[in-house]
Protein backbone atom coordinates (compact mmCIF):
# COMPACT_ATOMS: atom_id res chain seq x y z
CA UNK A 1 0.00 0.00 0.00
CA UNK A 2 1.17 3.56 -0.70
CA UNK A 3 1.63 6.28 1.56
CA UNK A 4 -1.83 7.97 -0.51
CA UNK A 5 -3.82 5.17 -1.08
CA UNK A 6 -7.21 5.29 0.96
CA UNK A 7 -7.26 3.53 4.08
CA UNK A 8 -9.33 0.15 3.70
CA UNK A 9 -12.47 -0.91 4.60
CA UNK A 10 -11.07 -2.69 7.69
CA UNK A 11 -8.70 0.39 9.09
CA UNK A 12 -11.21 3.03 8.61
CA UNK A 13 -13.73 0.89 11.08
CA UNK A 14 -10.86 0.82 13.65
CA UNK A 15 -10.24 4.55 12.92
CA UNK A 16 -13.93 5.25 14.42
CA UNK A 17 -13.59 2.77 17.03
CA UNK A 18 -12.77 5.30 19.61
CA UNK A 19 -16.09 7.70 18.18
CA UNK A 20 -18.11 4.83 18.97
CA UNK A 21 -17.01 3.94 22.14
CA UNK A 22 -17.62 7.69 23.47
CA UNK A 23 -21.15 7.54 22.10
CA UNK A 24 -21.96 3.91 23.76
CA UNK A 25 -20.25 5.01 27.15
CA UNK A 26 -22.29 8.09 27.02
CA UNK A 27 -25.50 5.89 26.76
CA UNK A 28 -24.87 3.02 28.57
CA UNK A 29 -22.57 4.40 31.49
CA UNK A 30 -20.44 1.23 31.85
CA UNK A 31 -17.13 1.18 30.54
CA UNK A 32 -17.76 -3.30 30.16
CA UNK A 33 -21.07 -3.20 28.29
CA UNK A 34 -20.12 0.02 26.27
CA UNK A 35 -16.82 -2.24 24.93
CA UNK A 36 -19.04 -5.05 24.25
CA UNK A 37 -21.41 -2.82 22.07
CA UNK A 38 -18.34 -1.52 20.04
CA UNK A 39 -16.92 -5.16 19.30
CA UNK A 40 -19.74 -6.08 18.25
CA UNK A 41 -20.37 -3.17 15.89
CA UNK A 42 -17.38 -3.74 14.82
CA UNK A 43 -17.20 -7.78 14.30
CA UNK A 44 -20.97 -6.44 12.68
CA UNK A 45 -20.00 -4.35 10.03
CA UNK A 46 -16.48 -6.36 9.25
CA UNK A 47 -18.73 -9.48 8.57
CA UNK A 48 -20.60 -7.38 6.19
CA UNK A 49 -18.88 -5.12 4.26
CA UNK A 50 -21.42 -5.88 1.60
CA UNK A 51 -24.16 -4.22 3.60
CA UNK A 52 -22.52 -0.89 3.38
CA UNK A 53 -22.80 0.09 -0.21
CA UNK A 54 -21.32 3.75 0.49
CA UNK A 55 -25.15 5.11 0.32
CA UNK A 56 -24.22 6.52 3.63
CA UNK A 57 -21.25 7.83 5.33
CA UNK A 58 -19.32 5.03 7.20
CA UNK A 59 -19.98 6.78 10.35
CA UNK A 60 -23.44 6.78 10.59
CA UNK A 61 -23.73 3.24 9.17
CA UNK A 62 -21.33 2.08 12.15
CA UNK A 63 -23.90 4.49 14.73
CA UNK A 64 -26.92 2.83 13.07
CA UNK A 65 -25.59 -0.66 13.98
CA UNK A 66 -24.32 0.10 17.43
CA UNK A 67 -27.77 2.08 18.39
CA UNK A 68 -28.86 -1.45 17.93
CA UNK A 69 -26.41 -3.40 19.55
CA UNK A 70 -27.01 -0.85 22.52
CA UNK A 71 -30.84 -1.03 22.67
CA UNK A 72 -30.42 -4.72 22.90
CA UNK A 73 -27.79 -4.40 25.54
CA UNK A 74 -29.83 -1.91 27.32
CA UNK A 75 -32.92 -4.37 27.73
CA UNK A 76 -30.71 -7.39 28.73
CA UNK A 77 -29.94 -5.35 32.07
CA UNK A 78 -33.09 -3.53 31.98
CA UNK A 79 -33.61 -3.23 35.71
CA UNK A 80 -30.11 -2.40 36.69
CA UNK A 81 -30.01 0.42 34.00
CA UNK A 82 -33.57 2.20 35.20
CA UNK A 83 -32.22 1.52 38.79
CA UNK A 84 -29.15 2.74 38.87
CA UNK A 85 -28.35 3.70 42.75
CA UNK A 86 -29.37 7.22 42.86
CA UNK A 87 -27.72 9.86 45.55
CA UNK A 88 -30.08 12.69 47.31
CA UNK A 89 -29.15 15.07 44.63
CA UNK A 90 -30.76 12.99 41.67
CA UNK A 91 -33.87 12.94 43.61
CA UNK A 92 -34.30 16.65 43.71
CA UNK A 93 -36.55 18.40 41.37
CA UNK A 94 -34.05 20.81 39.27
CA UNK A 95 -37.02 23.31 39.34
CA UNK A 96 -36.45 24.03 42.91
CA UNK A 97 -33.09 25.34 41.94
CA UNK A 98 -34.75 28.12 39.70
CA UNK A 99 -35.35 30.93 41.76
CA UNK A 100 -39.11 31.65 41.63
CA UNK A 101 -41.05 34.48 43.75
CA UNK A 102 -43.67 33.21 46.48
CA UNK A 103 -46.42 33.92 43.52
CA UNK A 104 -44.57 31.56 41.04
CA UNK A 105 -42.84 34.26 39.05
CA UNK A 106 -39.60 34.27 37.60
CA UNK A 107 -37.25 35.88 39.91
CA UNK A 108 -34.84 36.41 37.36
CA UNK A 109 -35.98 35.79 33.51
CA UNK A 110 -34.10 32.86 31.77
CA UNK A 111 -30.92 34.00 30.10
CA UNK A 112 -30.67 34.82 26.34
CA UNK A 113 -28.80 31.87 24.97
CA UNK A 114 -29.00 33.22 21.60
CA UNK A 115 -29.13 30.66 18.45
CA UNK A 116 -25.81 28.97 19.01
CA UNK A 117 -26.78 26.15 17.45
CA UNK A 118 -27.31 27.93 14.14
CA UNK A 119 -24.07 30.11 13.74
CA UNK A 120 -20.58 29.47 14.07
CA UNK A 121 -20.46 29.43 17.82
CA UNK A 122 -22.14 25.96 17.11
CA UNK A 123 -19.04 23.87 17.80
CA UNK A 124 -18.94 25.29 21.77
CA UNK A 125 -22.20 24.96 22.30
CA UNK A 126 -22.27 21.70 21.29
CA UNK A 127 -18.63 20.47 22.94
CA UNK A 128 -20.69 22.23 26.23
CA UNK A 129 -24.06 20.71 25.73
CA UNK A 130 -22.11 17.15 25.25
CA UNK A 131 -20.25 17.70 28.62
CA UNK A 132 -23.51 18.40 30.34
CA UNK A 133 -25.05 15.17 29.03
CA UNK A 134 -22.36 13.23 30.51
CA UNK A 135 -22.79 15.09 33.41
CA UNK A 136 -26.28 14.00 34.08
CA UNK A 137 -27.17 11.35 36.67
CA UNK A 138 -26.45 7.62 34.94
CA UNK A 139 -30.08 6.55 35.03
CA UNK A 140 -31.31 9.95 34.13
CA UNK A 141 -28.59 10.06 31.50
CA UNK A 142 -29.04 7.10 29.98
CA UNK A 143 -33.30 7.50 29.76
CA UNK A 144 -32.64 10.74 28.07
CA UNK A 145 -30.08 9.74 25.62
CA UNK A 146 -32.47 6.91 25.08
CA UNK A 147 -34.91 9.65 23.92
CA UNK A 148 -32.70 12.21 22.15
CA UNK A 149 -30.04 9.72 20.72
CA UNK A 150 -31.39 6.33 20.14
CA UNK A 151 -34.98 8.29 19.21
CA UNK A 152 -37.07 5.53 21.22
CA UNK A 153 -40.51 6.69 21.97
CA UNK A 154 -42.17 6.60 25.53
CA UNK A 155 -43.84 3.73 24.78
CA UNK A 156 -40.43 1.98 23.51
CA UNK A 157 -38.28 2.73 26.61
CA UNK A 158 -41.41 1.50 28.98
CA UNK A 159 -41.91 -1.42 27.32
CA UNK A 160 -37.89 -2.25 27.28
CA UNK A 161 -37.05 -0.97 30.94
CA UNK A 162 -40.70 -2.10 32.44
CA UNK A 163 -41.15 1.57 33.60
CA UNK A 164 -44.29 3.35 34.05
CA UNK A 165 -45.12 6.37 31.88
CA UNK A 166 -45.23 8.39 35.14
CA UNK A 167 -41.78 7.58 36.37
CA UNK A 168 -40.25 7.97 32.90
CA UNK A 169 -41.56 11.15 32.62
CA UNK A 170 -40.21 11.91 36.60
CA UNK A 171 -36.56 11.23 35.08
CA UNK A 172 -36.98 13.10 31.22
CA UNK A 173 -38.16 15.98 33.17
CA UNK A 174 -35.02 16.60 35.64
CA UNK A 175 -32.95 15.11 32.72
CA UNK A 176 -33.60 18.40 30.52
CA UNK A 177 -34.07 20.63 33.49
CA UNK A 178 -30.41 19.54 34.61
CA UNK A 179 -29.48 19.77 31.41
CA UNK A 180 -30.42 23.31 31.15
CA UNK A 181 -29.04 24.48 34.48
CA UNK A 182 -25.79 23.58 32.88
CA UNK A 183 -26.07 24.70 29.70
CA UNK A 184 -27.23 28.21 31.56
CA UNK A 185 -24.31 28.08 33.85
CA UNK A 186 -21.71 26.80 31.06
CA UNK A 187 -22.61 28.68 28.31
CA UNK A 188 -23.96 31.48 29.34
CA UNK A 189 -21.62 32.44 31.61
CA UNK A 190 -19.11 32.13 28.55
CA UNK A 191 -17.51 35.31 27.19
CA UNK A 192 -18.76 35.22 23.51
CA UNK A 193 -16.34 34.46 21.29
CA UNK A 194 -16.18 35.79 17.26
CA UNK B 1 -58.99 31.52 36.68
CA UNK B 2 -59.08 27.75 35.32
CA UNK B 3 -56.35 29.19 32.27
CA UNK B 4 -53.90 30.49 35.19
CA UNK B 5 -50.49 29.49 35.62
CA UNK B 6 -47.51 30.47 37.41
CA UNK B 7 -43.98 30.76 35.61
CA UNK B 8 -42.74 27.93 37.40
CA UNK B 9 -46.10 25.68 36.85
CA UNK B 10 -45.28 26.51 33.01
CA UNK B 11 -41.26 25.86 33.24
CA UNK B 12 -42.74 22.49 33.87
CA UNK B 13 -45.51 22.09 31.20
CA UNK B 14 -42.95 23.47 28.40
CA UNK B 15 -40.70 20.71 29.50
CA UNK B 16 -43.40 18.11 29.92
CA UNK B 17 -44.25 19.14 26.21
CA UNK B 18 -40.57 17.55 24.69
CA UNK B 19 -41.91 13.88 25.56
CA UNK B 20 -45.69 13.90 25.83
CA UNK B 21 -48.82 15.95 24.30
CA UNK B 22 -50.49 18.29 26.88
CA UNK B 23 -53.78 18.25 27.92
CA UNK B 24 -55.64 20.87 25.37
CA UNK B 25 -56.66 22.62 28.86
CA UNK B 26 -52.81 23.23 29.38
CA UNK B 27 -52.15 23.99 25.89
CA UNK B 28 -54.51 27.13 26.03
CA UNK B 29 -53.16 27.66 29.58
CA UNK B 30 -49.65 28.25 27.82
CA UNK B 31 -50.46 30.04 25.01
CA UNK B 32 -52.25 32.59 26.95
CA UNK B 33 -49.40 32.93 29.50
CA UNK B 34 -46.55 33.19 27.00
CA UNK B 35 -48.49 36.15 25.44
CA UNK B 36 -48.60 37.80 29.14
CA UNK B 37 -45.11 37.32 30.51
CA UNK B 38 -41.56 38.25 29.23
CA UNK B 39 -39.58 35.57 31.11
CA UNK B 40 -41.01 32.46 29.86
CA UNK B 41 -41.17 33.07 25.98
CA UNK B 42 -37.46 33.35 26.84
CA UNK B 43 -36.90 29.64 28.62
CA UNK B 44 -38.71 28.73 25.58
CA UNK B 45 -36.47 29.80 23.31
CA UNK B 46 -33.84 27.77 25.41
CA UNK B 47 -35.50 24.38 25.30
CA UNK B 48 -36.24 25.03 21.43
CA UNK B 49 -32.00 25.52 21.37
CA UNK B 50 -31.79 22.35 23.31
CA UNK B 51 -33.97 20.79 20.95
CA UNK B 52 -32.25 21.77 17.76
CA UNK B 53 -28.98 21.18 19.15
CA UNK B 54 -29.83 17.96 20.19
CA UNK B 55 -30.91 16.94 17.00
CA UNK B 56 -27.78 17.99 15.14
CA UNK B 57 -25.87 15.92 17.37
CA UNK B 58 -27.78 12.99 17.29
CA UNK B 59 -27.23 13.23 13.67
CA UNK B 60 -23.43 12.73 14.05
CA UNK B 61 -23.11 16.55 12.58
CA UNK B 62 -20.38 16.11 14.99
CA UNK B 63 -18.25 19.87 15.67
CA UNK B 64 -15.84 18.40 12.75
CA UNK B 65 -18.44 18.08 10.18
CA UNK B 66 -21.16 21.07 11.95
CA UNK B 67 -18.30 23.70 10.98
CA UNK B 68 -16.64 22.36 7.89
CA UNK B 69 -14.87 25.37 6.43
CA UNK B 70 -12.62 25.94 10.17
CA UNK B 71 -11.21 22.61 9.32
CA UNK B 72 -10.40 23.03 5.74
CA UNK B 73 -7.05 23.68 5.62
CA UNK B 74 -5.46 24.81 2.77
CA UNK B 75 -3.36 22.66 0.13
Amino acid sequence: MTPTSAPSFEQQIVDLHDYLLKFARLQLRNHAWAEDAVSETVLAALAKPQAFEQRSQLKSWLVGILKHKIIDLLRQHGREVSTSPASDDDNTDPLEWIAYQADGHFTEAPADWGNPEQDLRNHQFMAIMEACTNKLPATQGRLFLMREWVELSVEEICKDLNLTPTNLYVQLHRARLRLRACLELNWFAKPVSP
Amino acid sequence: MPFHRTCKEVTALVIAREDRQLPWRERVALSIHMKLCEACPAFERQVITMRNAMRQWRNYEDPDLAVPDQRKAPN
